[in-house]
């Protein structure tokens, strides 16, 4: 007989809103503590230790206006946040500060978090949501210029972008973006021409999250849809579906796949978590604690895989951490 | 003249050799005469009288003295108006040597060999130079009536030559024939009166011959006038002379007959202007009066009415005439449903033919009428007239405002309404008729739009296939063993579980998955608890009464009424009454008190309603004649199990009906139908202010009546019964004149369900003077309702009072 699946290891409460964004500084040596940053709906980002389980400090930088997005710039000083005042701010941490150091007013009113990449010590790129509805800016940080900005060909009709992520084939070589789009489908980016290399129509709905893996080729992406679309790019830098998979309830609201590339996790609106093999596609789990919507998925960077962790937060306030799948 | 002078000693000659008895010789000479002096036109008035007596000398005479052969020519050659005079004569009043036979024999020869035609010719030869009318009189009848007369005397012996399905097309031909002389001799430049042949084709369609003889005329007469102006005069002039008693049915059969308005104008040409009678005919009897024809008669006429310029004012009179009886309220209330599609129907062909100008001149009347008739439609409770005054409506706005906002309304789009919107667009002139083919294209070019769109999906939606799964990759996701994911199942909101729960999620929640589940579990709820529902029963109806959709549930009407009848059921009495009481109180939207209605008459249904029926289903699977598919309810074959083993170990020392039988149980509506009824029934005639049952809300009224019929009929053998039956007949008398038809159909209904629920021998004792007043007005119903369902309602109301007296007889005599 198959195990039940696990409870969550601990349960961090205390929010007091929907948590919309998590993200994991673990990577430290010793002394530092394993942090947790955490986004919500007033507007707050917690920073959670850890080791005590207990909120370090609450950042105000978003006017009580929702963040949902929440990303490390190198180690856990430097930090980055999106919110619905429709500002990214770079945070310095570092001894204790709480204060923002610059901020980027995107002037989008949209849900779509924005997309890091380090291209060089010190250098950043940042793909986000533009103005114009349909719109993508690639910004260099620190020093805000404009790198380029991804306009789809007239009368496309793909929609607001709702997803982006940035990557590229091995360090120094052409970074790339795909983004998934309001009318179901993704598309991949060169950002030096400016053009769409490939689109793929993966839903019928808006694709709400997608991940990417960059040395297989493949990814995954979920909807408001019951179905997982993986799909896979090839040599000639098309994108193909490469196969569907059917789930039990509908709507998907994050997708990660862990660092490792083995398994990866969703955020479902049927507040539950699913845990996949990421080669097959094999389901592995399905973790049933959120009383809502799960609104957002990670997995943490430990430098040890058996302290590996999950967490899940969710429209009921809470934040689920788990350890599952740690050992291989 | 010379040859005509030798003709009268030829008529004495034969008469007096007739006498003698051997006229062979004299006859034949006699046609000789005949033939040499060109034919019977040549015979002046005396030879014509000789020639007549000769004929009827003939017919008289005995068998012997007539040659054979010669003396039918006689009748065939001569005078054809004396030869049809004397034949018939001879035929009514048969001699005793002339066997009507004979005389039918020599009339099909008459008929066979063109007689009618020629003698059509020589009335109308005579009119040119003033015959006697009486003598036209009496030929017009016989020519037309020459059926009947032939068919009273023969009977059963009857050629089928002259069966009117055959002789009104051979004079069809006949009249063909005549104007076809009548048009040479004009272009000869002679004169002659065509108001003979006038007569016959207005006496033969006012026969009801319309389509025979019309049959023949008008496809030839559309062939000759295409291009010839000489016989389009005729034409013309040929209707014209119809008399004015005659006019209505020679119109109606052209335009009926005529496949399209362009045809109909070359034959009738201007007779609407010229004419009164055909005038009001065309404006007014055929579009206002009667409304039993197609659509493709009334494409033609208002085409017809449209296609000149001296006709064109006549059309936008008629649709003025048309838009009055539409816009009005007495017209939309008490005429037949029929009747209004009728008219408007022709109010949108009005429309597609009057042209900008047109409208221009009369915009302001349009829309004076039509707010006018928008406004009564909306107002009538029957579904039919409501969407028939809001797609007239629709269609007028959008031709008077051609730039600016037209009305637009929500109704359901089936045939009846894609027919009235194709009647708007301007068929060609040059097909009206045919208007099948046009309507199909219609349809394939919509058939072929979705077919695009579904091509287009499908380019979409197949990236989404999965490319096959050729990859290479052996490695699996083998070493990651799963968790046990047999919980993960379809989510469902977890809906309260108690009815207090319920109370408040539904009064005050935020969450609209919580309240959507609760609306949905509220009913089993309900009906699993019933001693938790009856402690806040009141409220909770209260809080039902006042739901409304907080989000888009599917069949979120059906579930709430499905709770509200769960707690009028559960808990009857105070629940009744609290319904009852708001569906006379203020604040109430139409809605929701027939939604009060609604409930109250399904909750009636069920607690009238055998339960054993639905719950003890066992005892019909014990009988053995009933073989049910085995169940996968395992607990009921549990039971029969049991059952059977019970069967075979017991043995039974009496016989009797009690296995099979079903288990019998109360009728739970019997105790409280008053508590249903009575509050109904009492308040209908005092307004408030803001609901007037008999003003105004007369669609709530006509719900009203008829769930008073549905609870009467449901408390059949309720102690209740008689008394609820009096006030019943009471309160229909009171309202038996109502305006509404939807209203007059439940009372009748009512009636209905009062002989069928009422004991017969209580309806006779308490009732007797109601029931008798009730039937004489049941009796005025049948005869005089202009609404169809009405009349059949009254009627079967009072089969069943017959049915009743029937049943009644044995028991008083």
């Amino acid at each position: 007989m198959a195990l039940p699946p696990p409870d969550p290891q601990f349960v961090l409460r205390g929010t007091s809103a929907a948590v919309h964004t998590l993200h994991f500084s673990c990577g430290g040596q010793e002394p530092d503590v394993p942090i947790l940053f955490s986004g919500s709906e007033n507007g707050f980002i917690h920073v959670w230790n850890l080791k005590t389980h207990r909120v370090d400090v609450a950042l105000d930088g978003h006017g009580r206006k929702s963040v949902y997005c929440v990303q490390t710039m190198g180690g856990k000083d430097r930090l980055l946040s999106q919110g619905r005042d429709q500002r990214i701010c770079t945070w310095d941490l570092a001894e204790g500060r709480t204060s923002v150091t610059d901020s980027v007013f995107t002037e989008n009113v949209g849900f779509c978090r924005c997309s890091l990449l380090k291209v060089a010590q010190g250098r950043w790129l940042m793909a986000m949501a533009a103005k114009a509805t349909d719109e993508v800016q690639v910004l260099e940080l620190p020093s805000k210029t404009s790198v380029c900005t991804l306009k789809p060909e007239v009368g496309a009709k793909l929609g607001m972008p709702m997803c982006l992520k940035l990557w590229q084939l091995s360090c120094g070589s052409q970074p790339l973006l795909l983004a998934g789009y309001e009318d179901g489908s993704v598309v991949l980016w060169n950002l030096s021409m400016g053009k769409a290399l490939s689109q793929l129509v993966c839903h019928q709905e808006p694709v709400m999250s997608f991940d990417f893996d960059s040395e297989k080729a493949k990814g995954i992406s979920g909807s408001s849809e019951k179905v997982l679309s993986i799909w896979s790019l090839d040599e000639q830098q098309n994108l193909q579906v490469y196969k569907t998979h059917k789930l039990v309830n509908a709507g998907i609201s994050d997708i990660t796949i862990r660092p490792d590339k083995k398994i990866l996790a969703t955020a479902g609106w049927d507040h539950r978590l699913r845990i996949f093999g990421w080669k097959k596609l094999k389901p592995l789990a399905v973790l049933d604690y959120h009383t809502a919507t799960v609104h957002c998925v990670s997995f943490s960077d430990h430098k040890n895989p058996s302290e590996r962790l999950l967490a899940a937060g969710s429209k009921d306030h809470r934040i689920s951490i788990w350890s599952i799948y740690s050992q291989t | 003249m010379a040859a005509a002078a030798g003709l009268e000693p030829a008529l004495r000659e034969a008469a007096a050799a007739l006498e003698r008895g051997a006229a062979a010789a004299a006859l034949g000479a006699l046609r000789a005469a005949l033939a040499a002096a060109g034919g019977s036109a040549a015979l002046g008035e005396r030879e014509r009288a000789l020639f007549g007596a000769l004929l009827r000398s003939l017919a008289r005479a005995p068998r012997a003295a007539r040659p054979e052969g010669v003396w039918q020519r006689c009748f065939l050659e001569g005078p054809p108006g004396l030869g049809l005079c004397v034949l018939l004569e001879a035929l009514a009043s048969p001699g005793p040597s002339f066997h009507p036979s004979e005389a039918a024999e020599v009339l099909e020869q008459f008929l066979q060999e063109g007689r009618i035609s020629a003698l059509m010719w020589d009335v109308c030869q005579q009119q040119a130079q003033a015959g006697s009318p009486e003598l036209q009189e009496a030929l017009l009848s016989k020519v037309v009536c020459l059926p009947d007369h032939v068919s009273n005397k023969l009977q059963g012996k009857n050629p089928p030559v002259f069966f009117p399905q055959n002789y009104f097309p051979l004079l069809g031909g006949a009249i063909i024939q005549v104007l076809q002389k009548i048009s040479d001799s004009l272009r000869g430049g002679l004169d002659c009166s065509i108001s003979f042949v006038s007569h016959v084709l207005g006496k033969a369609c006012v026969h009801g011959r319309q389509k025979e003889i019309l049959g023949v005329l008008v496809p030839r007469l559309m062939d000759l006038t295409k291009s010839d102006c000489i016989w389009q005069r005729i034409c013309w002039r040929l209707v014209e002379c119809v008399p004015d008693r005659w006019m209505e049915a020679v119109v109606l059969g052209f335009v009926q007959r005529t496949p399209g308005a362009d045809v109909l104008s070359r034959l009738l040409g201007n007779l609407v202007v010229k004419n009164k009678k055909a005038q009001f005919v065309v404006t007014q009897k055929l579009l206002l009066l009667q409304y039993c024809h197609t659509t493709a008669v009334l494409q033609n006429l208002l085409g017809y009415l449209a296609l000149d310029g001296l006709r064109r004012p006549l059309l936008t009179k008629v649709l003025q005439e048309l838009l009055e009886t539409w816009g009005s309220s007495s017209a939309v209330k008490h005429s037949p449903p029929e009747q209004q599609l009728y008219i408007s129907k022709a109010i949108l062909i009005c429309l597609s033919h009057l042209k900008e100008p047109e409208i221009e001149s009369c915009r302001q009347e349009l829309l004076t009428s039509m707010m006018e008739g928008v406004k009564c439609h909306l107002d009538s409770s029957l579904p039919q007239i409501r969407r028939l005054g809001m797609i007239v409506a629709e269609s007028i706005s959008s031709k008077i405002n051609t730039d600016g906002p037209v009305l637009k309304f929500q109704y359901e789009e089936d045939d009846e309404a894609r027919e009235l919107k194709s009647l708007l667009v301007q068929t060609p002139p040059f097909c009206v008729v045919p208007s099948l083919p046009d309507d199909d294209r219609n349809e394939k070019a919509d058939a072929a739009l979705p077919l695009v769109l579904e091509s287009d999906k499908s380019h979409t939606a197949a990236p989404v296939t999965p490319v096959e799964e050729s990859d290479a990759e052996l490695d699996s996701d083998d070493d990651l063993i799963p968790y046990d994911m047999s919980e993960d199942k379809e989510l469902k909101t977890k809906a309260p579980v108690y009815i207090r729960d319920c109370i408040e999620v539904l009064t005050g929640s935020e969450d609209v998955d919580k309240w959507e589940a609760t609306v949905k579990a509220l009913e089993s709820l309900v009906r699993k608890n019933p001693a938790a529902t009856r402690e806040v029963s009141v409220e909770l109806a209260k809080i039902l009464l006042h739901l409304e959709e907080k989000t888009c549930i599917e069949g979120f009407v059906e579930l709430r009424q499905r709770a509200q009848v769960a707690v009028l059921t559960t808990d009857p009495i105070p629940v009744a009454k609290y319904l009852t009481s708001q569906f006379y109180s203020l604040n109430y939207s139409l809605r929701q008190r027939m939604d009060i209605l609604d409930v109250l008459v399904l909750a009636a249904r069920e607690l009238s309603y055998p339960k054993s029926l639905g719950k003890t289903k066992h005892s019909g699977a014990q009988k053995p004649c009933i073989q049910l598919l085995p169940g996968s309810d395992s607990s009921k074959d549990w039971r029969r199990i049991v059952d059977e083993r019970i069967k075979s170990k017991t043995r039974r020392f009496a016989t009797g009906p009690s296995q099979g039988e079903l288990a019998s149980s109360p009728n739970e509506f019997s105790s409280v139908a008053g508590h249903f009824f009575f509050p109904l029934i009492q308040h209908f005639d005092r307004p408030l202010t803001t609901f007037d049952l008999l003003g105004e809300d007369h669609f709530v009224l006509g719900r009203l009546v008829h769930t008073l019929a549905v609870l009467m009929y449901l408390a059949v053998n309720t102690v209740a019964v008689t008394a609820m039956g009096k006030a019943l007949l009471e309160f229909v008398w009171a309202l038996r004149f109502h305006t509404d038809s939807y209203v007059r159909q439940g009372l009748l209904s009512c009636i209905s369900s009062l002989l069928l629920s009422v004991p017969a021998q209580h309806l006779l004792e308490d009732m007797t003077e109601e029931l008798l007043e009730t039937q004489s007005w049941l009796g005025d119903v049948v005869e005089k309702d202009p609404d169809g369902d009405c009349r059949k309602l009254a009627l079967q109301n009072l089969l069943l009072m017959e049915n009743l007296k029937k049943k009644l007889e044995p028991v008083l005599s």
